[in-house]
C-alpha cells in the first residue's frame, strides 16, 4: 500500500548521482556514490542509512526526481533506525496527533493553510490576505515533519485523513478548488511527497509565495518600497519544491528588496540546524547556525526572512544577535503595504 | 471583655489582634486536607519585643502559640491544633541588611521570598537568594522551619536551612537569643565557628521558638540564563543521569517532573537542567559539558535531549515555577496537597512508581516530580494531589493518598518532607527512641509550658 515510486533503472542509466555527490553532509566520489546509492536500493546496510541528517535536499539535486530522499527513509524505517532518540520521537508523535475534533466550516477564497501553527494566524490579516479563509489544527497537519523521524508509515497513515478532512469540512462544501499552503512542507507533501506515494489530491496546492506575489501584483500602488538588504534563509522543504524559489526574486522586486547574494542560498542553501537538535548532532546544529548567521550578516544583510516558523524559532535569536532583524516572509510583504 | 485580647491589644495594638468569627475561621485551615482547628486569637506583631511580650503572656496564661508565615505549607502545620493564638509573622517584613561582599541578607523573619528577590533584583542585581516553587508570599522563616528547598538547593549548597548564616530567635520562655557569628560581632556571615545551636530551631515546625530575624545566604546572579530537557522512558535511567548531570558541576538547577498532561509528556521523565553563565561561550561550553557526560544516552537513541520552543523553555526556567501553583487549581474548589519525600537519590524510581500507583489506586489527578538537594546528596520528591473542597469524596481519595504516599516514603528509605501529624506519627514510630526521646527532652528544656506549636512531633499528642 501506498509504495513509492522510485525507479531504480532511472538510476542504472544515471551518470551523475548527483543525489549523493552534491549532499552537504556525507563525502563520496563518483564510485562509492554508486556502490552506496545500490546498497540502498537493495535494502542492504549503507553509512546512508545512519549519516543521512534527513535535509531533503537530494529530492531536489535528482535530475529525474527519482525520489532518493524519500527512499533513504523508506529504508531507514525497514531497519529501524531512529535518527532522533525514541523517546522524543513517541512523544512528538502522540503530541501532534490529529485530535478528531474538526467540523464542517464554510470558507471563503482564498483559503490559507496555517498547517499546525495556530501561533501563526495572526500573519493572515490586512489587504494581504483580505477576505482569505484560515483553516488550521492537529487535523489538518500534513505530518511531514515524521521524514526527519524516519517514520514515513505516520505520514502513510495519517495524510489520506487529513486531505480527506480539508477537503470534505472545508473545501468542497465551499466550492473551492484551490488551497494556499503558508507552510512549504505543506506544499511540498501535496505537491511531492503524496503523488511519490501515489495518494491523490483532490484540491490544487498553491504555495504563499506564488499568492503573495499575485497579490502585491494587485496592490501594486500601494507598495512603499523597503530598500533593505535580506538574507533568505531556505527552508528544507522548500527542496521539495525548487520551481517556487523564483517567487522570492519577484517578491522582492515588486516590494523593493535586495536579496543578498549569499553563499547558503538556493541549491546550496544550508539547514538552519534545528532538525539536527532533536537528532542530538548537536556540533553540527551549531556549525550550521554560525555558518548561517555569519553567511548573511557577511553579505550586507540587515534582514533575515523566514518562510518556516520552525527555522525562525530556531535562528531568530542568533539571528538578533548579530544585529539583523528576523522577519517571517508574510510580515516582511505586510510592512511594505505599510501594515 | 476577653482580659487576653486586651492584653494583645495592649501589645500590638487593637488593629493587629482579632478574635472575630470570621478571622478564626480563615487561620483555622491551610489550602491542604487538614482538618481544621480555630484559634481563639490572631495575633500581628510588629517586632521582637512584642513577640516577646506575646509569648510572656502565652506562658502567664499557659495557651498555645503556633507561629505562622505565608501559611502555605499545606499540612497544617500552622493550623492551631490546640486553639490559642495565631502569630501571624508578615508584619515583620523588613529587610535589614544586604552584605554584598560577604553574600548575605538580615531580614525579619516574615520577609516573603518573592519580596527579598524583588529587592535583590532592585537593589543588588548582581546577586539572588534560593527560591521556592511556593508562591512569592511564603516567608524567609515559614521556609526554613520546613527544611525547604529551591533553586539554588543543588548548586548552592542544599536545604535553605543550610543556607542560614544567623538566627534571632524569641524562645518559649521569652528569652531571645542570637545564633551564629552575630551573637558576637556585628555582622551575620555564618554559623560556623562556634557551637551551632540553630539545628534546635531549624525544621522544628515552630514548636521550639520564635524565629524574628534571619541571615540568608546569597549568591551570584549570571547574566544569562538558559536550560536543557532531557526526556527518558525508562525512569531506572533517571539516578545515573542526574548523577552524571551533577558530576558536571555545570548547572543551577536539576529537577525532574512527569505528568500525564500534556500528551507529549505522558509516560516519559523529563529532567530539566537549568544553567546561568555571563557569557554565550560560557554558556555553550556548559551545555557541551552537560550533554558529553549524557552521549551514550543519546546515542542509543533510548533517551535524548529535546529541543524546547523557546516559550516553554522561558515557564521552565523560571523561579519560582508558576505551573506549580497553576496545577495547584486544576481541580477548582480551592484544595491542593503537596506531600514530599527527601529520599535517597538511587530510590527515585521507587518514588516514581509509588507515586503513580498511589494515584491510580486513588483514582486521583497529579503531578510528581522533584529537585536535586546539594550536588547529589539527596532529592526532594513531590507528590501533587489537588483537589476540589467542595467534594468529600474527593478530599478522603487525597487525605488515603498522602497517607499512602507517607507510608511508602518510609518504606523506600525516605523521610516525609514538612509532614502533617499523622506523617510526623509515622515517622515518630520508626525514630530510634533515644532519638525521639532526646527531642522530647530538648523541648521540654526550651519550653516548659509546652505552649509552642503543641500537637506536633508528639507521640500522643
Ligand atoms: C504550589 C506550591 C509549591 C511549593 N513549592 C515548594 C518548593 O519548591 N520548595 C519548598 O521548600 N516548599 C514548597 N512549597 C511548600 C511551602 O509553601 C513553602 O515551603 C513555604 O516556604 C512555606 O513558608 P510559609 O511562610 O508559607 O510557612 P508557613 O506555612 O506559614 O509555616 C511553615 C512552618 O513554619 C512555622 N513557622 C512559620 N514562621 C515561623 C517563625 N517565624 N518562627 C518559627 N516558626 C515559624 C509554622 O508554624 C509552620 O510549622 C510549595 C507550596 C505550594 C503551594
Ligand atoms: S536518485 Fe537521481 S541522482 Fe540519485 S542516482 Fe538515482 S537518478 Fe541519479
Ligand atoms: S537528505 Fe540531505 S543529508 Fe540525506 S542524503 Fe539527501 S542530501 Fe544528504
Amino acid at each position: 500500500m501506498n509504495a513509492l515510486n522510485f525507479d531504480p533503472g532511472i538510476c542504472a542509466k544515471c551518470e551523475t548521482y548527483d543525489c549523493l555527490m552534491k549532499c552537504q553532509y556525507m563525502d563520496f566520489d563518483l564510485e562509492s556514490a554508486r556502490e552506496e546509492r545500490w546498497k540502498l536500493i537493495r535494502g542492504e546496510d549503507t553509512r546512508i542509512l545512519n549519516d543521512c541528517v534527513t535535509c531533503y535536499a537530494c529530492e531536489e539535486y535528482c535530475p529525474y526526481n527519482n525520489h532518493p530522499f524519500y527512499l533513504i527513509v523508506e529504508r531507514q524505517e525497514e531497519k529501524g533506525i531512529h535518527p532522533v532518540p525514541k523517546p522524543i520521537e513517541k512523544s512528538q508523535i502522540k503530541a501532534m496527533a490529529p485530535k478528531g475534533v474538526i467540523a464542517p466550516m464554510k470558507v471563503k477564497e482564498p483559503v490559507i493553510n496555517m498547517c499546525y501553527f495556530p501561533m501563526m494566524l495572526g500573519t493572515i490579516r490586512g489587504k494581504l490576505f483580505e477576505g482569505a479563509s484560515a483553516i488550521v489544527g492537529s487535523d489538518i497537519f500534513c505530518n511531514l515533519m515524521y521524514l526527519h523521524f524516519a517514520r514515513n508509515s505516520v505520514i502513510k497513515e495519517r495524510l489520506p485523513k487529513m486531505i480527506e478532512n480539508i477537503q470534505k469540512n472545508y473545501l468542497e462544501p465551499s466550492g473551492v478548488k484551490e488551497l494556499i499552503c503558508y507552510h512549504d512542507e505543506c506544499y511540498g507533501t501535496y505537491t511531492s511527497w503524496a503523488p511519490a506515494f501515489g495518494i491523490e489530491v483532490p484540491f490544487k496546492p498553491i504555495h504563499l509565495f506564488e499568492y503573495l506575489y499575485n497579490r502585491l501584483s494587485e496592490l501594486k500602488s500601494e507598495i512603499k518600497p523597503l530598500n533593505l538588504k535580506v538574507a533568505y534563509q531556505r527552508p528544507c522543504s522548500n527542496r521539495l519544491s525548487p520551481e517556487i524559489d523564483h517567487f522570492v526574486d519577484d517578491i522582492f522586486g515588486l516590494i523593493g528588496v535586495e536579496r543578498v547574494n549569499r553563499k547558503y542560498d538556493h541549491e546550496n542553501a544550508l539547514c538552519c540546524g534545528g532538525v539536527f537538535e532533536a537528532q542530538q548532532r548537536f556540533d553540527l546544529m551549531e556549525k550550521n547556525q554560525t555558518l548561517n548567521v555569519d553567511d548573511m550578516k557577511e553579505n550586507g544583510a540587515t534582514h533575515c526572512v523566514f518562510n518556516c516558523p520552525f527555522c525562525f524559532w530556531t535562528l531568530s535569536d542568533l539571528v538578533s544577535q548579530k544585529g539583523m532583524t528576523p522577519i517571517m516572509m508574510s510580515d516582511l510583504c505586510h510592512q511594505a503595504l505599510g501594515e | 471583655m476577653d482580659r487576653i485580647f486586651e492584653r494583645l491589644a495592649d501589645i500590638v495594638g487593637s488593629d493587629y489582634v482579632s478574635n472575630a468569627a470570621e478571622e478564626r475561621f480563615i487561620y483555622s485551615r491551610d489550602g491542604g486536607v487538614q482538618m481544621p482547628h480555630e484559634p481563639d486569637y490572631v495575633v500581628l506583631p510588629n517586632t521582637t519585643e512584642e513577640v516577646q511580650k506575646i509569648i510572656l503572656l502565652a506562658n502567664e496564661e499557659k495557651i498555645p502559640v503556633v507561629p505562622m508565615g505565608g501559611g502555605l505549607v499545606l499540612s497544617g502545620l500552622s493550623i492551631p491544633l490546640k486553639g490559642g493564638i495565631v502569630l501571624d509573622m508578615k508584619r515583620m517584613n523588613r529587610i535589614i541588611e544586604v552584605n554584598e561582599k560577604s553574600h548575605y541578607a538580615v531580614v525579619e523573619a516574615g520577609t516573603a521570598l518573592g519580596m527579598l528577590s524583588a529587592y535583590l533584583n532592585k537593589h543588588h542585581p548582581s546577586l539572588k537568594n534560593s527560591l521556592p516553587d511556593a508562591p512569592p508570599v511564603a516567608t524567609v522563616a515559614g521556609n526554613i522551619m520546613i527544611h525547604g528547598s529551591g533553586h539554588l538547593s543543588q548548586s548552592e549548597g542544599g536545604f535553605h536551612s543550610e543556607m542560614v548564616t544567623g538566627l534571632e530567635v524569641v524562645l518559649p520562655t521569652g528569652k531571645i537569643v542570637k545564633l551564629g557569628s552575630c551573637s558576637t560581632v556585628p555582622y551575620w556571615f555564618s554559623r560556623a565557628p562556634l557551637p551551632d545551636l540553630a539545628g534546635l530551631f531549624l525544621g522544628w515546625n515552630g514548636t521550639t521558638g520564635i524565629i524574628t530575624k534571619v541571615g540568608i545566604k546569597l549568591f551570584p546572579r549570571p547574566l544569562l540564563n538558559d536550560g536543557l530537557m532531557f526526556m527518558t522512558e525508562d525512569v531506572d535511567t533517571v539516578p545515573d543521569i542526574m548523577f552524571r548531570i551533577v558530576n558536571t558541576e555545570m548547572c543551577e538547577d536539576l529537577t525532574f517532573f512527569i505528568t500525564p498532561k500534556p500528551a507529549m509528556f505522558e509516560g516519559f521523565q523529563m529532567t530539566i537542567i537549568s544553567i546561568t553563565a555571563n557569557s554565550e561561550k560560557e554558556m555553550r561550553l556548559k551545555k557541551e559539558i552537560i550533554r558529553d557526560a549524557l552521549r551514550d544516552y543519546y546515542e542509543s537513541k533510548e533517551a535524548g535531549f529535546v529541543p524546547v520552543p523557546k516559550e516553554m523553555k522561558a515557564f521552565l526556567l523560571e523561579a519560582p515555577q508558576k505551573n506549580l501553583s497553576a496545577f495547584a487549581d486544576v481541580r477548582k474548589g480551592g484544595g491542593f496537597e503537596y506531600v514530599g519525600a527527601i529520599i535517597p537519590v538511587e530510590k527515585i524510581p521507587d518514588a516514581y512508581r509509588a507515586g503513580l500507583d498511589i494515584a491510580a489506586k486513588n483514582g486521583i489527578t497529579y503531578s510528581l516530580g522533584g529537585r536535586m538537594i546539594g550536588r547529589g546528596h539527596s532529592f526532594m520528591f513531590y507528590f501533587a494531589y489537588p483537589f476540589n473542597r467542595a467534594d468529600k469524596e474527593d478530599m478522603d481519595r487525597v487525605r488515603q493518598a498522602l497517607d499512602d504516599t507517607n507510608h511508602a516514603a518510609l518504606k523506600m528509605g525516605g523521610i516525609p518532607w514538612k509532614a502533617e501529624v499523622s506523617g510526623q506519627q509515622l515517622i515518630l514510630k520508626q525514630m530510634e527512641p533515644s532519638t525521639y526521646e532526646f527531642m522530647q527532652d530538648i523541648r521540654k528544656l526550651l519550653d516548659p509550658n509546652g505552649i509552642m506549636n503543641p500537637g506536633n512531633w508528639e507521640v500522643n499528642p
